[in-house]
């Protein structure tokens, strides 16, 4: 059967480190951060972390440099842009997926609970292992594919009308925020390509200038693949830039029952 | 462990080219099942009484005898459809995948014949 509890090896200890805010400080928010550590053996644990909110940034990655700036030099996390366009900071922020960068701590009214993508292997505290992940992204062939050769004296042409269908998903991060929230993709995310990949096969085949609309749907064109999805939408509740894979992956299956009607 | 490499093992053993039928016919049925649902519930509304002699007239009745047979074969193939779905979901090993299937095979063929068998049954009144 599916796995709806944890292996015996990843139930969270309740005995984690607690870090207090320095004496003084008025304006408290308790972080509370899953820490796994690969080489002492032992299983995850959550460490509570005082944060004075006077000295530190607005959002919750903020909170993150500072802890380990300051507090605990051994918290691992994932960061790079701090402006929501890498997508590196991705992770589980009070029950939600989403960028650590450009979440509020305000946004949250209790303590701030901080884990890592969800039903991915972890590596380190907040960093999941995305091979899966990236391996699915490089099945669909996110690269132009043609067999008109290209005009010698320019680039191929794109009307506006045909940029704008490609514009959207185009601006997808790979954060991983859409897949790791989908429940679909976390009992099956060995056969299943999950929202991410999906969208950005979307991405491919309506573009004008692609030729490959048939192959691409040839590939996804199978039980698990795509028709994993069962129209959940959490990918698109996730999503930190607003993209709406549910629906790109709802007009696939459209395209799909086109080709053969 | 297995040395084969990320992208190897997610194109696994390719597309099976297969699933738009199933969908397709998760949503043809589901359709079907609109008018049909909305006769059954408004015909038996509309019966004066729900004891076995009016049902039983009613249904020897060609039109509904027939509607009921449909909505009733309609109804199991539509639930067959959903509930594979589910195996497909969340049973990963595949001999007990084969097995559920199979299980839920019979069984939905034999749910359904009982059914379209019953209600012939009454409405030929033997």
């Amino acid at each position: 059967m599916a796995e709806f509890s944890l292996p015996a090896n990843s139930k969270v200890r309740k005995d984690g480190r607690i870090f207090k805010a320095p004496a003084g400080a008025k304006n408290v928010r308790v972080f509370k951060i899953y820490r796994f550590d690969p080489d002492s053996g032992g299983n995850p644990r959550l460490d509570t972390y005082e944060v004075d909110m006077d000295a530190c940034g607005p959002m919750v990655l903020d909170a993150l440099i500072k802890i380990k700036n300051e507090v605990d030099s051994t918290l691992t996390f994932r960061r790079s842009c701090r402006e929501g366009i890498c997508g590196s900071c991705a992770m589980n922020i009070d029950g939600k997926n989403g960028l650590a960068c450009v979440s509020a701590c305000a946004d949250v009214k209790h303590d701030i609970k901080i884990y890592p993508l969800p039903h991915l292997p972890v590596i380190k505290d907040l960093i999941p292992d995305l091979t899966n992940f990236y391996a699915q992204y490089a099945s669909i062939k996110p690269w132009l594919q043609t067999r008109t050769a290209a005009p010698p004296d320019r680039e191929r042409l794109q009307s506006k009308e045909d940029q704008e269908k490609v514009d959207r998903p185009s601006a997808c991060i790979l954060c991983a925020c859409c897949s790791t929230g989908c429940p679909s993709y976390w009992w099956n995310s060995d056969r299943y390509l999950g929202p991410a990949a999906l969208l950005a096969a979307y991405r491919w085949i309506v573009d004008s200038r692609d030729e490959a609309a048939g192959e691409r749907l040839d590939y996804l064109e199978d039980p698990f693949r795509l028709y994993r999805c069962h129209t959940i939408m959490n990918c698109t509740e996730a999503c930190p830039k607003d993209l709406n894979p549910a629906k790109a992956i709802g007009e696939i299956k459209q395209m799909m029952a086109h080709r053969r009607l | 462990m297995s040395l084969r490499s990320p992208l190897g093992r997610v194109a696994g053993l390719g597309s099976a080219k297969d699933g738009t039928a199933h969908w397709w016919a998760q949503r043809v049925s589901a359709v079907a099942l609109i008018p049909l649902t909305l006769w059954f519930m408004f015909s038996l509304l509309a019966l004066p009484a729900l004891d076995y002699a009016t049902v039983r007239a009613w249904l020897a009745f060609p039109l509904s005898g027939f509607l009921a047979v449909l909505l009733v074969a309609v109804l199991t193939y539509h639930s067959y459809l959903g509930t594979i779905e589910i195996v497909e979901d969340y049973v990963p090993s595949a001999g007990m995948k084969i097995f559920t299937l199979l299980v839920l095979r019979f069984l939905y063929v034999l749910v359904g014949g009982a059914s379209i068998f019953a209600i012939l049954r009454v409405a030929f009144g033997s």
